[in-house]
C-alpha cells in the first residue's frame, strides 16, 4: 500500500497516512559521531522540513541543536519509525538511532 | 512542486470552508474522514480554528481577531459567555482554574478546548455581536494590528484606527486576498510612540507627513504651504518577522501613502506577495525573504510597475525618533498600562493581564467594570493587556477600588508588567516547554526576591516556547526561548537566554548569550544578571537595553550566572511528552482525548 507521508504546522509534525505521529521538539539520541563530535550526541529537533519514505522505513529531514555542544545543524533522512502491516511503528527518540545510514547501504538501495 | 497544503487550499479555502465545518460539526468529530485529516484542520485554520496537539485531539483553539484589538462596547463580555459555555477542559490549571480568555500578543483573543460540535453556535453568537474568526489563522490577511488607543490618545498624528478597520472591511473575506503564500500580518500605527509595533510585521504602516504636489489627490488633514500641501499620512514598510531563528525588521520601501492610497498601496502588496511568494518551500513563504531576495527597491519598483495605478510618492517625514514601545527605556512605561487622560478630556486605564490570561470569574468582573465605570469597551494591547476606554474623571477612584483590579493592576510591579508567554506545550504542538504557569511563578518569585536596580521602572521578560517566538521574545531586555538540556543525566526543560533587544527608533533583536539554562536555575539567573548590571553600569540612567549594547557576548554571558534558588519548577520532566501538563496522570495513554461532544472518549481502533 502506499504511505502518505508529510510535515505539518510548519514542521511541527510528521504525518503518516494522516494521523500525526512524530512530534517535533523532543530530544534524539544519535550515534555515529556525525552531527558533531559528541557521542552519543543529545539531539533537540527543532523542526522537520521534509520527510520520506524508503520501503519500509520513514525519514525525516530536520534542522536539530545538540545539548551538550551546541552544534545546530541539519540533519539528512533521520530514520524515525517504519511501516509494518500498513501500521505506523516510530522508533523511540531515547534509543540510540544511526544518524545516517551507511553511504553503502543507502546506495545500493538506490 | 507545489507543498500538500497549497493543493489543499487550490480545491477548497476560504469562505466556502464554513459551510463544511458546520457539515462536520452537525454529524460530529468522528464524521472528518481519517485520511482527510490533514487537509481538513489546514483549511478550519482560515476560520480560526486550530487543532489542538496530540493527546488533545477533537478540541480546538478558536481565535477572535478584532482589528487594532479594539471590542466594542458588549464584546467583551460576549466573549467572555462563550468562554464560560463552550471553553471548558478535561482538567484543571493550577493556576488558572478551568475556563480563562487569552489576549495574544496579536490582539487577539484565544479560547481553547473549543469542540466542533459547538463552532456553528459559537460563531453565531460572535456574530450577533459583530464579532468574527475569520482568518485568524491561517495563510491571509491575519487580524490587523494596531494603536491600541486610536482615536482616543493624545500622542496620535493620523487615525489608525479608521486605516486598520478599512483595511479589514476590505481585505479580508476578499476573494483575491485569501489564499496566500503564508501568513500576511499587517500593522497600522498612527501615534508617536510606535504601540503598533509595525517593525515585525510584514506589512506596516508608519505615521509620516509629507508635502506633496496639491493637484494630487490627497487625503488626510492638511496645512497649505509654498510647494504644495503638507499632508499626514504613512511611510511603508515590508517583511518584518520575528520567526524561525530568522528574525528580520520590516524594511523601508520609500513610499509614502495618504490615508486613502493606503488601501490601495496594501491590496497591491498582498497581491504583490500572493503572486511572486514562494509557494514550493512554506520556509521561505513569508514575505520577509522575498525582500531578502528582490531588496526594497525592486519590491517598490513591482509594487509601482504591477500593481498600482498611480504614482508612488517617495517615503515622507516619520516619526520613529520618539518610538517608545517596547523601546527597552529604563523608565519608558509606554504600554498603555495606568491611567492615561484622552483627548475629549474622559481617561483611558490599561490593566496589565499577567502572560494575558484572564479567569472567567475576574473576566466578567472585568466585563462589569468597563461597562459601569466607562464606555464598557475594552482593548487589547500587543503587551497582552487590556485597556478600558472612556472612563469619566469622577469614576476613576471608584473603578481603582474594584476588588478584581487588584490583580489586574493599572499599577503593577515591574516584573508582572515586563511580563510576556506564549501558550506553549500547554496547547502547542510546536513547543518545547510549558511557559505560562512558569512565567507566572517567574514573576512571583521575582517580585519576592529581587530588587530592580535604581532608576529602572520597567523591565521586559518575554518567554517563547519555541523558535517561532509568539511572545516576542527577541524585543524584550530578557528573551526566553524554549530548549531542553541535560541536567543530573537527565533530559530537563530549558531556556536560552537572550539580552538587550527592543524597538523604537533603532530597534535592536536580543542576542542570545546563554544557552540551554535549566528552568529552574533561570530566575537565579536573571537576579544575578540585575545584580551584576547595578554593580557595573555606568550611572543610573543608564538603561539596561544601553547597558547590553556596550558589552559583546561573552561579558554579557559571565554576567548571567545561572543557579537554584528558591524557585521550584513543577514543570522540568518532558512536558511535551504529556496529554495535559498539569493533569494528575499526564501521561498520553490516559488523555481523555478525542472525545465526543459531551466529552465521552473516542476509543482508538490501534
Ligand atoms: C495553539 C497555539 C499556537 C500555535 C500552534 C501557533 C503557531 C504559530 C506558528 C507556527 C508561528 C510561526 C509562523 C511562522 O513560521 O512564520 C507563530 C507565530 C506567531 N504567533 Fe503563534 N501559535 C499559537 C499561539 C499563539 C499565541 C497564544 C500567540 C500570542 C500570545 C501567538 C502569536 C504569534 C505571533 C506574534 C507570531 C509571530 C512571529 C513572527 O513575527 O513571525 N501565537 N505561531
Ligand atoms: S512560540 Fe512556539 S511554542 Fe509558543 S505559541 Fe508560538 S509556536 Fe507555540
Ligand atoms: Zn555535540
Amino acid at each position: 500500500m502506499t504511505i502518505a507521508v508529510r510535515t505539518l504546522d510548519d514542521g511541527a509534525w510528521i504525518s503518516v497516512n494522516d494521523s500525526r505521529q512524530v512530534s517535533v521538539s523532543d530530544v534524539w539520541t544519535l550515534s555515529r559521531g556525525v552531527f558533531c563530535d559528541c557521542e552519543p550526541a543529545y539531539v533537540l529537533l527543532e523542526a522537520f522540513v521534509d520527510v520520506s519514505v524508503d520501503g519500509s522505513i520513514v525519514f525525516a529531514d530536520a534542522v536539530g541543536q545538540c545539548l551538550e555542544c551546541g552544534t545546530r545543524d541539519p540533519i539528512d533522512r533521520l530514520p524515525v519509525g517504519r511501516v509494518v502491516d500498513g501500521e505506523f511503528r516510530p522508533y523511540d527518540p531515547e534509543g540510540v538511532q544511526w544518524r545516517v545510514e551507511p553511504e553503502s547501504e543507502r546506495a545500493s538501495r538506490e | 512542486m507545489p507543498s500538500d497544503v497549497e493543493q489543499w487550499k487550490d480545491e477548497l479555502y476560504g469562505t466556502d470552508i464554513r459551510d463544511e465545518i458546520e457539515r462536520f460539526a452537525e454529524e460530529g468529530w468522528e464524521s472528518i474522514p481519517e485520511d482527510e485529516r490533514d487537509a481538513w484542520f489546514e483549511r478550519f485554520k482560515w476560520f480560526g480554528l486550530y487543532h489542538q496537539r496530540a493527546g488533545q485531539e477533537s478540541y480546538f483553539m478558536m481565535r477572535i481577531g478584532p482589528p487594532g484589538g479594539v471590542l466594542e462596547p458588549g464584546q467583551f463580555r460576549r466573549i467572555v459567555e462563550i468562554a464560560d459555555e463552550f471553553s471548558r477542559g478535561p482538567a484543571e490549571n493550577p493556576e488558572f482554574g478551568n475556563g480563562w480568555i487569552d489576549v495574544t500578543t496579536r490582539q487577539a483573543i484565544q479560547l481553547h478546548w473549543i469542540r466542533l460540535e459547538d463552532v456553528p453556535e459559537i460563531y453565531e453568537r460572535l456574530e450577533d455581536a459583530g464579532l468574527s474568526t475569520v482568518q485568524a489563522c491561517g495563510d491571509s490577511w491575519r487580524n490587523i494590528v494596531g494603536c491600541p488607543v486610536a482615536g482616543k490618545d493624545k500622542h496620535e498624528h493620523v487615525d489608525a484606527g479608521a486605516l486598520a478597520n478599512e483595511l479589514h472591511d476590505t481585505y479580508k473575506q476578499n476573494e483575491a486576498h485569501s489564499n496566500l503564500p503564508r501568513k500576511w500580518k499587517v500593522s497600522v500605527t498612527g501615534c508617536d510612540e510606535g504601540c503598533g509595533q509595525g517593525d515585525i510585521n510584514d506589512l506596516a504602516f508608519e505615521p509620516a507627513e509629507k508635502e506633496i504636489d496639491v493637484s494630487g489627490e490627497a487625503g488626510g488633514s492638511s496645512d497649505e504651504s509654498d510647494g504644495g500641501e503638507t499632508v499626514t499620512g504613512y511611510n511603508v514598510r515590508v517583511g518584518g518577522g520575528l520567526s524561525r531563528n530568522e528574525p528580520r525588521f520590516a524594511r523601508n520601501i520609500d513610499v509614502f501613502a495618504t490615508p486613502e492610497q493606503a488601501v490601495e498601496v496594501a491590496g497591491g502588496l498582498s497581491a504583490l506577495f500572493r503572486d511572486h511568494g514562494d509557494r514550493e518551500d512554506r520556509y521561505n513563504a513569508r514575505i520577509k525573504f522575498l525582500v531578502d531576495e528582490w531588496g526594497p527597491e525592486k519590491v517598490r519598483e513591482t509594487l509601482q510597475e504591477e500593481y498600482v495605478d498611480f504614482e508612488l510618492e517617495t517615503a515622507g517625514e516619520d516619526l520613529r525618533e520618539s518610538y517608545s514601545y517596547n523601546a527597552g527605556e529604563a523608565d519608558g512605561k509606554h504600554d498603555h498600562v495606568g491611567v492615561h487622560e484622552q483627548v475629549d478630556g474622559n481617561y483611558y486605564v490599561g490593566l496589565n493581564v499577567l502572560v494575558g490570561r484572564i479567569g472567567i470569574d475576574d473576566a466578567y468582573e472585568l466585563a462589569d467594570a468597563a461597562e459601569e465605570y466607562g464606555s464598557g469597551e475594552v482593548r487589547l494591547t500587543q503587551r497582552q493587556n487590556i485597556i478600558f476606554t472612556d472612563v469619566a474623571e469622577e469614576n476613576l477612584d471608584d473603578l481603582r477600588a474594584e476588588p478584581v483590579l487588584e490583580e489586574y493592576s493599572p499599577d503593577p510591579h515591574p516584573f508582572q508588567r515586563g511580563s510576556i508567554a506564549c501558550t506553549g506545550t500547554e496547547f502547542c504542538s510546536l513547543s518545547i516547554v510549558e511557559t505560562k504557569n512558569r512565567q507566572v511563578r517567574f514573576a512571583r518569585w521575582l517580585k519576592a526576591n529581587v530588587d530592580l536596580p535604581d532608576g529602572v521602572e520597567d523591565f521586559h521578560i518575554h518567554l517563547s516556547g519555541c523558535t517561532a517566538s509568539c511572545a516576542q521574545p527577541q524585543i524584550a531586555d530578557v528573551s526566553l526561548r524554549g530548549m531542553k538540556t541535560r541536567k543530573n543525566g537527565e533530559p530537563v526543560e530549558a531556556l536560552d537566554i537572550g539580552l538587550g533587544g527592543g524597538l523604537g527608533e533603532e530597534p535592536q533583536f536580543a542576542s542570545w548569550v546563554t544557552e540551554r539554562v535549566p528552568a529552574d536555575e533561570v530566575p537565579g539567573a536573571i537576579a544575578n544578571l540585575l545584580e551584576n548590571f547595578a554593580d557595573a553600569r555606568e550611572s543610573e540612567s543608564q538603561s539596561f537595553r544601553e547597558f547590553v549594547a556596550e558589552r559583546d557576548d561573552e561579558e554579557l554571558a559571565e554576567l548571567v550566572e545561572p543557579e537554584e534558588t528558591s524557585y521550584e519548577d513543577p514543570y522540568m520532566h518532558n512536558t511535551k511528552r504529556t496529554w495535559y501538563p498539569y493533569a494528575e496522570d499526564d501521561e498520553l495513554d490516559s488523555s481523555p482525548a478525542p472525545a465526543r461532544a459531551d466529552g465521552t472518549p473516542i476509543a482508538s481502533d490501534d
